[in-house]
């Protein structure tokens, strides 16, 4: 212990030596105490009391989104708040009840303000009451008099005039959240809102602005004296979006008669979004101010999901919309061609197991435009069987399935579509052949959403080239935002012939007899729809159930459904727009028809190329009067 | 782990024995210190205490607990984790560079589920102590003289060192590099040694000058005149001796401070927390706070010397200047004394990590102060 004895005592002079240092710089931060807090206290003081600069920041305006009309479709709106400082009012309870005579204050207002003013300092302003009205606002002026320590303050809100039938779409806004703080002074002002969803989110950083500057005087109560210098706030860019405020409005006018149910509407040439509608929805003004827990709650459990953008995170097996995917896919194979025949006797029967199609008696022989008229599962189980998955696979990819097709809204789903290296890979068993007559239909582990359904059907009919979605019209940068260059969308190499049988006989399901989607068909003047039918089913249906008959998709729980589905384009001749509808649960594609239908046919009358009857000839019978015009 | 290390102590004393023979006045101590936080918080937050004093007391009740299972394990048991310890530091802090979560230009967090975050430089810093202490456990004073025996403290210490300066953050750097210079002192490296270092550190001014980033320059130049830029980075400066200068000497009382609750200091829940305490309570409260800084400084360096053992002794040293520095440094910054490094108010600033870090090191102090009487000879564990 001889060594130790050494250590110890070499360690204790040591530590006094440390603690002596130690002690002297606590010194110094004693001197330095008394040279600030004594001998220049009066200095400091005056500085405290009298000439205090305060940098204050000042709110940019955050841009307007409007539609490619220039309708507004997002906006900023002026409200005002009434406010008490403690301080200036005797008995603040009073105050209170005498400002409701004046205005209306709830009982959950009261409550909150009474909290608040319990635990806020006595000089801090505190909200009574949101949102006021010129009435309100003049109510509460003529008073002042009697309403001393009540002040009126404004502040802008956002201001969606479509409400609830755009939300998912536009997003919203709501306050910072702390996760989200960067260290940019504007993010922690308590009133600053940044968006949170859909193009709000995506492009917030544009539609922000700059942040001005108000170098200001203030007295002991922080009361502004005079303003010294002020920079003001750039507003935040206004965004022109590829929707059509009118169709939007009636998209969602239209799914809300379903329970859960969304659509897309595209540009097939641009791969622009007219309309994009999710319902159930919800009122993006409720997180403004921060959502209340009940209401959250509400929201978030509901069964039907209103928080989600189903058309964007919706992820459904495309059923029979899928078939022309497995039909490009062997036509382009040169595995079948228009004339191949197959012949349908209700039922495929491969290695034992009974592969049904829709239709109990069959179809008889069928080939490739009956096939897809008349949604025939047998004739598509015998090409997905000759194509195998791969084929398909690689089709649907090209078609835009599989993977975020891109469109600029973050949180977009890519869906699935299954190699048989795939299933090797995750599961480690082989593709089984029976797993090609699903897939066929479009049925097992493929699934897709509704924006990629609208895309796939975009890029058939505008002669296989690959058109991106996107909501926004210009293209954001890191120079800003620059337009888009449309003619860059690639040719995906499929066979111009292919294309043209495929979208005849999408035609032919609407238009001719014999079509499962008769009751789609449009028959103004000039405009018309093609399209597919789709029923996805959710549940397996047993072959004693099949015997007893299958039971009535309408007779069962909401949840055990089948989903229904429909992709359109129109017009036939000359295609300019897509549509897909799911119905969540909707039984069966027969539903989603009607749907389809109203949608592309509001689309086609709001298209500015196409006037619409009425429109057309009281502009022929003006040209036929004079025309000065052309 | 702790489990078994309590077994194979138990033949000496048993757990309540040993809670007995914890420091309590090293316990009330810091009970005051994180009380002062929680006022001071609840000031800061508008008299709310649920904003920030809420979350920063449960930590200190975890914290707490941490501390007296750390000071019930045998010693031993520490001596022998000792550069496990140091290496989980290590890995924490690689784990930043490759997945930290970034705020403000520096990256210096590990994202937790549930939304907390962990700043491992702040485990770092005991990791380092604990690890100088076990080797300068097992050198004679006769190594300790030698060159050769200070390569591999010295690597210790600059490892955690660069890595955290790469963050970058210099405030931690600068305690991480301190509090180990002052460790390699206390251990008996000779005098000369450090003289010679200070030399070469002064010469080397102007290459680290040269390497500082931009803000940190400016940071240095404001602090040499902060009034050349009065709304620009000098303004923390000024505004922060505005708040300790107007406090004189009473304060201006509790929740009466009007340059926190005029927003003139952001942030000031964080590293200016100070300025509040001497705003409304003034010099008087300024001195209670130092005092109890420097009675808990006394308290472990009395456990430091008091032990048995050089591991005990060098690590309860070690945590007792890491303690100083945090305050030193962050009072001295506040104070206009040094540039603004952005180092915390121990136990008193709004930040979990280094709450919990803290409270860990003062239950290594303790588990010293409860093992005082053990002799562990040199070659212990070999």
């Amino acid at each position: 212990m001889k060594p130790d004895l050494d250590r110890h005592k070499l360690f204790s002079r040591r530590a006094m030596l440390i603690g002596t240092g130690q002690f002297a710089l606590m010194g110094a931060l004693v001197a330095r105490m008394y040279y600030l807090q004594v001998l220049e206290r009066d200095k400091y003081a005056t500085l405290a009391e009298e000439n205090r600069i305060s940098l204050r920041l000042i709110q940019p305006a955050r841009g307007r989104l409007v539609d490619r009309f220039g309708e507004v479709l997002a906006a900023n709106r002026q409200s005002y708040r009434a406010v008490v400082i403690a301080e200036k009012v005797g008995d603040v309870k009073q105050m209170v009840d005498m400002l409701s005579t004046v205005i209306e204050i709830s009982d959950r207002d009261r409550k909150k303000f009474m909290k608040e003013a319990r635990r806020k300092r006595a000089f801090v302003p505190i909200t009574v009451r949101d949102n006021l009205d010129w009435q309100e606002v003049s109510r509460i002026e003529v008073n002042t008099p009697d309403l001393q320590g009540v002040f009126v303050e404004s502040g802008q809100t956002r201001d969606y005039p479509l409400g609830a039938d755009a939300a998912h779409a536009l997003g919203f806004v709501a306050a910072v959240s702390e996760a989200e703080q960067t260290g940019d002074p504007l993010l922690e002002l308590p009133t600053f809102r940044i968006g949170k969803l859909g193009v709000e989110k995506t492009y917030d950083t544009i539609l922000r602005g700059k942040a001005g500057r108000s170098q200001v005087e203030v007295n002991a109560h922080g009361r502004i004296i005079k303003e010294l210098s002020r920079v003001e706030p750039v507003p935040g860019t206004d965004l022109v979006l590829t929707l059509d405020r009118g169709l939007q409005a009636f998209v969602s006018d239209r799914l809300r008669e379903e329970p859960s149910a969304s659509a897309v509407v595209l540009d097939v040439h641009t791969g622009q979004v007219l309309a994009l509608g999710s319902q159930p929805s919800f009122d993006p003004l409720k997180f403004h101010d921060g959502i209340d827990h009940k209401s959250w709650r509400l929201l978030n459990g509901a069964e039907t999901k209103p928080l989600i953008n189903k058309a964007l995170n919706g992820e459904f097996a495309p059923g029979s919309t899928f078939k022309m995917c497995v039909a490009l896919a062997a036509l382009e194979a040169g595995l079948i061609t228009p004339q191949t025949r197959f012949v349908c006797r209700g039922v495929k029967v491969l290695g034992g197991a009974r592969f049904h199609c829709w239709k109990r008696g069959g179809h008889g022989s069928v080939a490739l435009k009956w096939g897809i008229k008349q949604s025939c599962d047998v004739y598509f189980y015998e090409v997905a069987r000759r194509c195998g998955v791969d084929r398909i696979a690689a089709m649907a990819n090209r078609l835009g399935l599989g993977a975020p097709v891109g469109i600029d809204i973050k949180g977009e789903k890519p869906g699935f579509i299954p190699t048989a290296a795939w299933k090797f890979a995750t599961l480690g068993e082989k593709w089984q052949p029976g797993e090609d007559l699903v897939a066929g239909i479009g049925q097992g582990y493929i699934t897709t959403t509704p924006l990629q359904l609208a895309v796939m059907t975009a890029r058939m009919v505008n002669g296989g080239r690959g058109v991106v979605p996107h909501i926004s019209r210009d293209n954001l940068t890191e120079e800003g935002l620059k337009p888009r260059e449309y003619e860059k969308a690639p040719d995906l190499g499929i066979s111009k012939r292919s294309l043209g049988l495929i979208v005849d006989a999408m035609s032919g399901v609407v238009n001719e007899s014999g079509g499962t989607a008769r009751r789609g068909r449009i028959d103004e003047p000039g405009m018309s729809m093609g399209g597919k039918t789709g029923t996805a089913q959710v549940r397996r249906i047993t072959a004693a159930e099949r015997a007893r008959g299958v039971k009535k998709n309408r007779d069962l729980p909401w949840k055990l459904r089948d989903h229904g589905l429909f992709v359109g384009f129109g017009p036939v001749d000359e295609p300019r727009y897509a549509v897909s509808v799911v119905l969540q649960h909707g039984s069966s594609s027969r539903y989603a028809v009607p749907v389809a239908r109203d949608i592309m046919r509001e689309t086609l009358w709001r298209d500015p190329l196409n006037l619409g009857p009425a429109e057309r000839a009281r502009k022929q019978a003006a040209s036929a009067e004079g025309g000065e015009e052309n | 782990m702790a489990i078994s290390a309590l077994r194979a102590n138990s033949e000496y004393l048993s757990v309540f024995a040993k809670l007995g023979r914890v420091s309590w006045p090293l316990v009330l101590l810091t009970a005051v210190i994180a009380s002062i936080g929680f006022t001071l918080l609840y000031s800061a937050a508008g008299a709310d205490f649920d904003k920030w004093a809420a979350s920063m007391l449960m930590r200190y009740l975890v914290g707490l607990g941490l501390m007296f299972m750390i000071a019930v394990v045998d010693l031993k048991f520490w001596l022998r984790s000792a550069y496990f310890i140091y290496l989980g530091g290590i890995a924490l802090l690689v784990v930043v560079e490759l997945q930290g979560v970034s705020s403000g230009g520096a990256t210096r967090w590990i994202a937790l589920p549930g939304g907390t975050r962990l700043q491992p430089s702040e485990i770092m810093k005991i990791g380092l102590v604990i690890a100088l202490a076990r080797y300068f456990h097992s050198t004679t004073i006769e190594d300790v003289g030698k060159i050769r025996y200070l390569i591999a403290p010295v690597v210790l210490i600059m490892i955690p060192a660069a890595m955290v300066l790469k963050q970058p953050d210099l405030g931690t750097t600068l305690m991480l590099m301190a509090t180990g210079v002052a460790v390699l002192f206390v251990a008996g490296v000779r005098m000369w040694k450090f003289a010679t270092i200070g030399a070469i550190g002064l010469l080397a001014i102007p290459i680290a000058w040269a390497s500082l980033k931009d803000y940190q320059k400016l940071r240095v130049l404001t602090f040499l005149d902060p009034e050349s830029d009065p709304l620009g980075s000098g303004y923390h400066i000024i505004q922060s001796k505005i708040a300790l200068g107007s406090g004189g000497i009473a304060g201006k009382g509790f929740l009466k401070g009007t340059q926190s609750h005029l927003k003139f200091l952001p942030e000031q829940q964080t590293d200016f927390i100070f300025t509040i305490l001497a705003e409304e309570f003034g010099m008087m409260g300024g001195l209670f706070l130092l005092g109890v800084f420097a009675a808990i400084v006394v308290v472990s360096m009395v456990i430091a010397v008091r032990s048995r053992n050089q591991f005990g002794r060098i690590l309860a040293m070690g945590l007792s200047i890491n303690f100083f520095l945090y305050f030193f440094i962050n009072l001295a910054m506040v104070m206009g004394l040094i540039p603004v490094v952005g180092v915390p108010l121990p136990m008193v600033s709004y930040g979990g990590t280094v709450m919990i870090a803290l409270m860990v090191g003062f239950g290594f102090i303790q588990c010293v102060h409860v093992h005082r009487d053990m002799a562990i000879h040199r070659t212990d564990p070999s």
